[in-house]
């Protein structure tokens, strides 16, 4: 056996303890990857062998796939209804909890308990909650003399519905916000309560700009998940009515294992990565406007 | 508990202005948990009741049923009757259009015949907890739990086996290239999951696995990017010192990670798996495209198609439902501080 160095032994032992991920990114990343790229240039239904096509379909996504630009505006639509309102209560909640309330382990876990069951379960559960004849939602309302929308039933009603539906899963934001708030130094506000500042200028100028990173992080994932948007809407709608809950996803998925179309469906998942690329992207520059972080001040960490 | 502790006393000691701001607090807070509870509520009633009072407008919240009085062989639903302003309770014999024939349950020859309008049934409040047997066995849930177990477990194990070894890797050892491969690792959390998802399908139906619980289980052993930053950054936290003292005492390259790393790292081992059985348990979209007939189902897929073919039958749904939420909820009371730990860790700074 070669002797060898303990350098190289150290090296070698990481290689050996790093290689599942290793050729995991090769079979499960940079394979496809590459792969679903070069189907995007071609058409390509499993069975039959591929035609290449070029630019094609992101061509007819373009220019001819109404269904494409559909799918877009819902996703967006859905996502500038429910990241504010999502931000909005969870925040509200943190808030509150933070004002130092008896038994804040019991009403974190209230509010927390919804955000951790998802899945099918609770699509078929809203289904219901939402059933414009007998669904509690409706009825709800019809107690303040409410006579409520037809709902998942109704095109101008049903994506308001499933952005309705986000924010019983809000708690999952308020726990990240409420940590944040607890880490807030009592030093500030005491400094900005001694400079004459009330409650709201508290909030306005202390508050918001501590956990600014925070709720930027959420918004990154937020609309990223946004993209990911799949459950609810096939089962609760199946992208319906006329298309009005037609998700980014779920075209993709009509599109992939509906259809059978690969090659179309890989190039929309190839303009899916730019889109969030773009919108990363976005965010991140824009974050340097809104978004304090404690480091700049201190000299920071790197 | 310290910040409860703190809330209690502070209510004493604090000026009223704050404490007004606190009740106020209080009442919002106890208004928005009811809407949070509403929907659970609603969904426990609803697997408790029988098919006519599913689609009840006002709802029903306590399930009922009419009480019937038992004669002989037979079984007479009770009523209360308005006979001139008196009220009775008889038990109706039969009905012809809309007269009812009613009769006292203690002498059944003595009949009296009303209008069924002026009848009201008496009711009493009754659970259907067979509902849950009838939606385990209108399905072969157990099958689908099965399938659900396999596929939580095999790929949890798969998960921590690789997450372990890669995470040490990458906390521990110095090599040329690894601090870019690290990199590389962190950036493949940026990217959608449809990029890689046709050539995946395709590979595991050249490899015939389409239809198998496979396709949702081998992946998992090849660590994924969350998990293995996760795990590294609490490696991370362990004194340096600590492998050391174990290697003077000979331990070898994987005894210091079997004998000292992981013990101490218990808590990120308990948020990996408690986020990975959170993910496999409700996974959808795996399930659908992977498989096909019934028997391979898992859960949720199960769920889904239950609902799919019996889109009205929202008792047995309810009923389904919860079973199906149930460990997650239970999971979460038991567990709820590393829930929340591993929130605020994974949101901070993953």
């Amino acid at each position: 056996m070669v002797k060898l160095s303990p350098a190289r032994r150290e090296a070698l032992w990481a290689y050996l303890l790093i290689s599942p991920w290793i050729v995991g990114f090769i079979i499960w990343t940079a394979g496809p990857m590459l792969a679903s790229l070069f189907l995007s240039l071609t058409e390509y239904n499993v069975v039959s062998p591929l035609r290449w096509l070029g630019l094609a379909n992101y061509s007819s996504a373009l220019f001819s796939d109404p269904l494409f630009w559909q799918s877009l505006k819902v996703t967006f639509t859905y996502a500038a209804l429910s990241l504010p309102s999502g931000l909005a209560v969870g925040l509200a909640v943190a808030l509150l909890l933070n004002l130092n309330v008896p038994g804040l382990s019991v009403w974190r876990a209230i509010y927390y308990l919804p955000s951790v069951i998802s899945g099918v379960a609770v699509a078929v559960l809203w289904q219901y909650v939402f059933n414009p004849r007998f669904g509690v939602l409706n009825w709800a309302l019809s107690l303040v003399g409410i006579k409520g929308p037809g709902w998942l039933a109704d095109p101008k009603w049903a994506l308001p519905a499933l952005a309705i539906m986000s924010l019983w899963g809000a708690g999952g934001g308020m726990v990240l916000y409420l940590a944040a708030l607890q880490s807030v130094p009592t030093a500030l506000y005491d400094a900005a309560k001694v400079d004459g500042a009330g409650a709201w200028q508290r909030l306005r100028y202390v508050t918001l700009p501590m956990i600014s990173p925070v709720i930027f992080f959420n918004l990154v994932m937020g609309t990223i998940g946004t993209f990911q948007y799949f459950t609810n809407a096939y089962v609760m709608t199946q992208g319906g009515p006329t298309n009005a809950t037609l998700f980014y996803n779920l075209h993709l998925y009509n599109n992939a294992f509906r259809y059978f179309r690969m090659g179309y469906a890989s190039a929309l998942a190839w303009m899916l990565f730019v889109i969030i690329l773009l919108l990363t992207l976005l965010i991140f520059r824009s974050s340097t406007v809104w978004v304090y972080y404690e480091g700049q001040l201190r000299g920071g960490r790197g | 508990m310290r910040a409860q502790l703190r809330g209690t006393t502070a209510l004493r000691l604090i000026p009223r202005r704050q404490a007004l701001a606190q009740l106020a607090a209080l009442v919002v807070l106890a208004v928005g948990a009811v809407g949070m509870l509403f929907p659970l509520v609603w969904m426990l009633s609803s697997s408790l009741k029988p098919l006519s009072q599913i689609d009840l407008f006002p709802p029903r919240w306590l399930p009922t049923e009419q009480v019937t009085v038992r004669i002989g062989e037979v079984a007479y639903p009770l009523y209360e009757v308005n006979l001139d302003g008196s009220i009775r309770r008889l038990v109706m014999i039969e009905k012809v259009q809309r007269t009812g024939i009613f009769a006292d349950p203690a002498d059944l020859s003595q009949r009296l015949e009303a209008n069924v309008k002026l009848a009201k049934p008496v009711e009493r409040v009754r659970l259907r907890w067979e509902n849950y047997v009838e939606a385990m066995t209108a399905v072969p849930f157990h099958r689908y739990a099965i399938n659900t177990a396999i596929v939580v477990f095999g790929s949890m194990a798969g998960m921590l086996l690789s997450t372990t070894l890669v995470a040490y890797g990458f906390a521990r050892f110095r090599a040329p290239g690894l601090g870019a491969l690290f990199l590389l690792l962190l950036s493949t959390t940026m990217l959608p999951s449809q990029v890689t998802l046709i050539p995946t399908y395709i590979l595991f139906s050249k490899l015939g696995w389409i239809d198998t619980l496979k396709p949702l289980i081998v992946p998992s052993f090849f660590a994924g990017a969350y998990d293995v930053f996760l795990l590294r950054q609490y490696f991370l936290t362990i004194p340096l010192e600590l492998d050391d003292a174990a290697k003077i005492d000979g331990c070898g390259t994987l005894g210091i990670l079997f004998r000292i790393l992981l013990p101490l790292a218990k808590p990120a081992i308990a948020t990996l798996c408690i986020f990975h059985f959170m993910w496999a348990y409700n996974d959808f979209f795996g399930p659908l495209i992977y498989l096909q007939h019934q028997e391979h189902f898992t859960i949720a897929l199960g769920l889904q198609s239950f609902n799919a073919f019996r889109a009205r039958r929202y008792d047995l749904l309810m009923s389904a439902s919860l079973v199906t939420v149930l460990p997650c909820i239970l999971l979460f009371f038991f567990a709820q501080r590393i829930f929340i730990q591993g929130v605020v860790f994974t949101g901070i700074k993953g």
